[in-house]
């Protein structure tokens, strides 16, 4: 009973943390400078991870699927469903899980350092407002570049799985194309993308929040840290079972 | 003047020569109560030491006149002003008059020593970049640091990330600073350096200064008042030479 009373706690905690973002999104001062600074550090320096993770994605799929269709006679279809794969659920997913390993750890081992060094009161009494300054920017960051990197992500799967088939079957490019776009709808390539933002909201919120708050030394951090990804992948997971679901309700299947 | 504070703590001293006034201050965490009825009052232009054993809350204290902490009970006076009963906007005015010299220094270790002093001054003054830029040098100089200002926090010894640290609390020129143990950790040549540091800036500027330590060598440097905390009181409340002379066990026990 305790155990559940306290994890409501900390989801009303954070709630409470998510609405404050919100109310102090649009209040000035805005923090223009650290926003870029974050969304590069959110961005660039993710984005090898995201390609290499793409890329293996892509040539692992195109391999593991190509004896299965042949075996239906269906090779052909491979790029469509390499394509419908991708870009509707597995770059997504796949590229925010990895997201929130390094930015969520990051966020919060960072957050939490700063808190334990005094460094987020001594903000606080420069009057320099640390929750705009610390928090909003990173929220923004991962909320702008979570739907970025998953663009990036895509491609370079579809690009893997493409070399793939050129070695194994010799594929003509344009054909590949064609067939993978032809199954692929609008909604589809714009709903899977945007709610990568949602995902990027929630590692953020959750990296921020375990950082924040961090009471104690060290070990403390490296807890704050491990949470962060534990639950910020665990929300991930949970928001895209949702999110799928309302995009069969608006868009069909 | 020596006085020991009641036990209700309540002192009706209120008056304009005082900076700041705590009266019958209370906090706890928890089940743990830290402070339980502290009062104190600090003449403007005075240096003030807050002294006692470890845990006895003065961190906590020195967190209550900024606003960093709310009381559960009892009043903190700043320069007039209620500080847990003002709203955000107000705090942030009264922040800016009130230098936080941090216990670790709080540096922020992501940017040079420049940085760390014009991040200051860039949100809080209408000073051009040269103007910036002079003042940096000429604080940096006052702690005589004058080259560290490309060096990160990383590449600073304890002694002159405090000093650093320093620079930054003075860097708007307030009318108090609050020290969360100056001196602590640092070889007796730092303390000596920090202290006068310290002392300087009441006789250039009248700074109110309120110092939290147990060193006593830098509480004999800085300190022409003292209150001892024990167990989340004032035990005792008078000038060094009076605390030092008292027969009470605690402050025999802590002077030695």
């Amino acid at each position: 009973m305790r155990g559940v009373k306290k994890i409501l706690a900390e989801v009303g905690a954070i709630a409470t943390f998510s609405g404050m973002v919100f109310q102090q999104l649009f209040q000035r001062p805005f923090e223009g400078r650290e926003l870029i600074r974050q969304m590069d550090e959110t961005g660039s320096k993710s984005l090898v991870l995201v390609l290499v993770t793409g890329c293996s994605i892509g040539i692992v799929l195109s391999m593991q699927s190509r004896g299965t269709l042949a075996r239906f006679g269906a090779e052909a279809v491979l790029p469509s469903m390499l394509a419908l794969s991708v870009v509707k659920e597995i770059g997504p997913v796949i590229t925010s899980l990895v997201l929130a390993g390094r930015l969520g750890a990051g966020i919060a081992a960072e957050l939490g350092s700063m808190r334990v060094t005094e460094q987020i009161d001594a903000l606080e009494v420069s009057a320099l407002q640390p929750f705009k300054y610390l928090v909003i920017t990173r929220v923004l960051a991962c909320v702008v570049m979570f739907p970025l990197l998953t663009i990036a992500c895509d491609i370079v799967a579809l690009l893997g799985g493409y070399a793939e088939s050129l070695l194994s079957s010799d594929l003509d490019y344009r054909l590949f194309i064609d067939q993978a776009f032809s199954s692929l709808r609008m909604s589809d390539v714009l709903f899977s993308t945007a709610k990568t933002s949602v995902f990027g909201f929630l590692v953020s919120i959750v990296g921020c929040y375990s950082g924040y708050h961090v009471r104690g030394g060290t070990r403390e951090v490296g807890q704050a840290a491990m949470r962060a990804v534990v639950i910020g992948s665990l929300l991930v997971l949970l928001a895209d079972v949702m999110m799928v679901r309302l995009s069969l309700i608006l868009f069909g299947g | 003047m020596k006085h020991t504070v009641d036990q209700s703590g309540n002192i009706s001293k209120f008056s304009d020569g005082y900076e700041i006034e705590i009266k019958n201050l209370h906090k706890a965490f928890g089940e743990r109560k830290i402070l339980r009825g502290v009062s104190v009052c600090i003449r403007r232009g005075s240096t003030f030491a807050v002294m006692g054993g470890s845990g006895t809350g003065k961190s906590v204290l020195l967190k209550h006149m900024v606003g960093l902490m709310e009381p559960d009970s009892g009043e903190v006076w700043v320069q007039g002003h209620q500080v847990d009963q003002l709203d955000q906007s107000s705090l942030n005015a009264l922040r800016l008059r009130i230098g936080y010299l941090f216990q670790g220094g709080a540096l922020f270790d992501s940017m040079t020593v420049a940085e760390n002093l014009d991040f200051v001054l860039r949100r809080h003054s209408t000073m051009s970049v040269s103007e910036r830029t002079e003042q940096i040098q000429e604080a940096i100089a006052w702690v005589n640091l004058p080259h560290a200002a490309t060096q990160y926090p990383a590449e600073l010894s304890g002694g002159q990330k405090k000093r650093i640290a320093l620079a930054r609390a003075i860097i708007l020129s307030p009318d108090i600073l609050l020290c969360d143990e100056p001196t602590t950790g640092l070889d007796p040549v730092s303390v000596r350096t920090v202290s006068n540091l310290i002392m300087r800036l009441k006789a250039e500027r009248g700074i109110t200064t309120v110092a939290i330590t147990h060193d006593l060598l830098c509480a004999e440097i800085i300190a022409d008042h003292a209150a001892f905390l024990y167990q989340g009181k004032t035990l005792a409340e008078g000038t060094l030479d009076e605390l030092r002379a008292s027969q009470h066990p605690q402050l025999r026990e802590f002077f030695g």
